[in-house]
């Protein structure tokens, strides 16, 4: 892999930037491998660069039915934050955060990460209470957060009206300074340029179309361009791992929904934070572009359509009129969705299964974007030794039998 | 948008008019103190998540205010049919 700098910028300009070296190959898949990863998204991408730098595992193959970086990871509202309020997530997300915060310089690949802080808003007394309680939670697990006031808020982000006449006043807010945006598609082509770089194959435009088992263990899996042999095969396909768990004769406790996002015309930079709010459920914050992406809920049913429901847009768009009433005028240039595999208690699953050598990592629901590092991080260590990393020992499917549940729905960003 | 016919009503409403039940047919444990933890867990948490035909229930919240349950496709959000709580379905698929 050439290395990106300011020198190869200026050596490739000499040739108008005509041979850039691909960013990576397309390669034939082999008949067998240590490990497959099925699914082409940052999580998974993230894994297989953290199996081949971390563990030594170079033999591994990434398999995407679509192409890389497709799926949830493009379509999401690039939130990254780690105030969660139990210890196990906390501490999943923040490993998170501390990866985001080295990412671009252990990539080489410029993923845009910026710390602008995120603002959770509180409108009530009883979100005011649980924002408290997060807040001192987050900094006993040494991560940083703060209660601000609404004066604070309005300094903060100058555009959001703190009035106390609205229908759901700001009554204040928790404020992650560490928090912020990172830019969607350069963390899968950044992982996948470092992954490729250490040998790990890209298949795209491959789907699994079933998991091939013998006595108990994984064999490989059926593709749509025939069999590929694997030791390990390492699931994370998030709105697709229920289908995925089918073909190997498993149950998860997830469901599929789609969850809505949408941005607006280009306009001149007006909001330099991201600002959530869980009660009128609406989170916007804007991108480089100059687009505002505002982030929607969840539609109420199952579904598998890359799409959601109207009504889900509508009041999204009411709470943030009610939060920015400047944006009143701005008109919407796109909307779209992505389906999300959501768990009971709103927290990951990540874990090894019932048959030998078959891994999931899913059930991130509506939050996965800013876990994209420690994910793949964590889930590469548990593929790698076929025991839960200390991170994730908590994540794992069984927690669902004995009772152990992890109950993050007051600190995911959306209520599902 | 979708439009749900109300087998109470028997009318076609508004998807805002009704909320989700989640998975239909599911049998409580008749004697749950019997159960372990991994069959309670199954009972409670574990769903098919169906990628095609899936049979859920509905409640009419702003109408009649009960339950009923639906046949729909989760690819194609096509509502095949809707019927009494209690009845079974006349439309059943392997999922795709």
């Amino acid at each position: 892999m050439k290395k990106y700098s300011a020198f190869s910028l200026l050596k490739n300009a000499l040739s108008y930037h005509e041979n850039w070296q691909k960013v990576w190959r397309s390669p034939t898949p082999k008949k067998d491998y240590d490990v497959i990863v099925v699914g082409g998204g940052g999580h998974g991408l993230a894994t297989a660069y953290y199996l081949a730098k971390v563990h030594g595992i170079t033999n591994i193959a990434v398999i995407e039915k679509g192409y890389l970086g497709g799926g949830n990871t493009a379509r999401n509202t690039t939130i990254i934050r780690s105030n969660y309020l139990w210890d196990e997530a906390a501490q999943l997300y923040d490993l998170s955060l501390k990866l985001w915060e080295g990412l671009s310089q252990e990539l080489n690949y410029n993923v845009m990460f910026s710390q602008r802080g995120v603002l959770n808003l509180g409108h009530n007394l009883q979100d005011m209470r649980d924002i408290e309680r997060r807040v001192n939670a987050n900094r006993l697990n040494g991560i940083d957060g703060e209660v601000v006031s609404p004066e604070r808020i309005k300094e903060i982000a100058p555009l959001i009206n703190i009035s106390r006449d609205s229908r759901y006043p700001i009554l204040g807010a928790s404020w992650q300074p560490r928090g912020g945006t990172a830019r969607h598609d350069a963390v899968a082509w950044g992982y996948a340029r470092g992954a490729d770089a250490l040998g790990v194959d890209l298949i795209q435009q491959t789907e699994v179309t079933g998991i091939r088992r013998k006595e108990g263990a994984v064999v490989g899996v059926e593709t749509s361009n025939g069999f590929i042999g694997a030791r390990k095969v390492a699931c994370v396909t998030a709105g697709n791992s229920g289908v995925l768990a089918a073909m190997a004769g498993l149950r998860l406790p997830v469901e599929s929904r789609p969850l809505q996002a949408l941005v607006s015309e280009p306009v001149k930079p007006c909001l330099d934070t991201v600002v959530m709010s869980n009660a009128v459920h609406g989170y916007i914050s804007q991108s480089d572009k100059g687009d505002l992406v505002i982030g929607a809920g969840v539609d109420s049913y199952n579904g598998y359509g890359q799409r959601g429901s109207f009504n889900v847009v509508e009041h999204t768009i009411q709470a943030i009129c009610e939060l920015f009433p400047a944006f009143s005028r701005v008109r919407m240039n796109r909307q779209w969705g992505g389906v999300v595999d959501t768990c009971p208690d709103a927290c990951p699953i990540i874990s090894k299964t019932s048959v030998q050598g078959l891994y999931f990592n899913c059930g991130w629901g509506t939050g996965g974007f800013k876990a994209t590092p420690g994910s793949g991080y964590v889930f590469a260590d548990t593929v790698a030794n076929d025991h839960p990393h200390p991170l994730a020992a908590a994540f794992t499917v069984d927690r669902f039998n004995t009772g152990a549940l992890i109950d993050e729905h007051g600190a995911a960003g959306v209520a599902h | 948008m979708l439009l749900i016919y109300c087998p109470h009503c028997q009318e076609n409403r508004e998807e805002e008019e009704f909320s989700y039940g989640g998975e239909a047919h599911i049998v409580r444990p008749l004697a749950p103190e019997t159960l372990n933890d991994k069959d309670w867990g199954d009972y409670l948490f574990f769903r098919t998540n169906s990628h095609g035909i899936h049979h859920e229930m509905w409640y009419h919240a702003v109408g009649c205010r009960r339950y009923f349950n639906a046949t729909r496709n989760t690819v194609t959000y096509e509502i095949l049919e809707t019927y009494k709580t209690g009845t079974q379905p006349t439309i059943t698929g392997v999922n795709s």
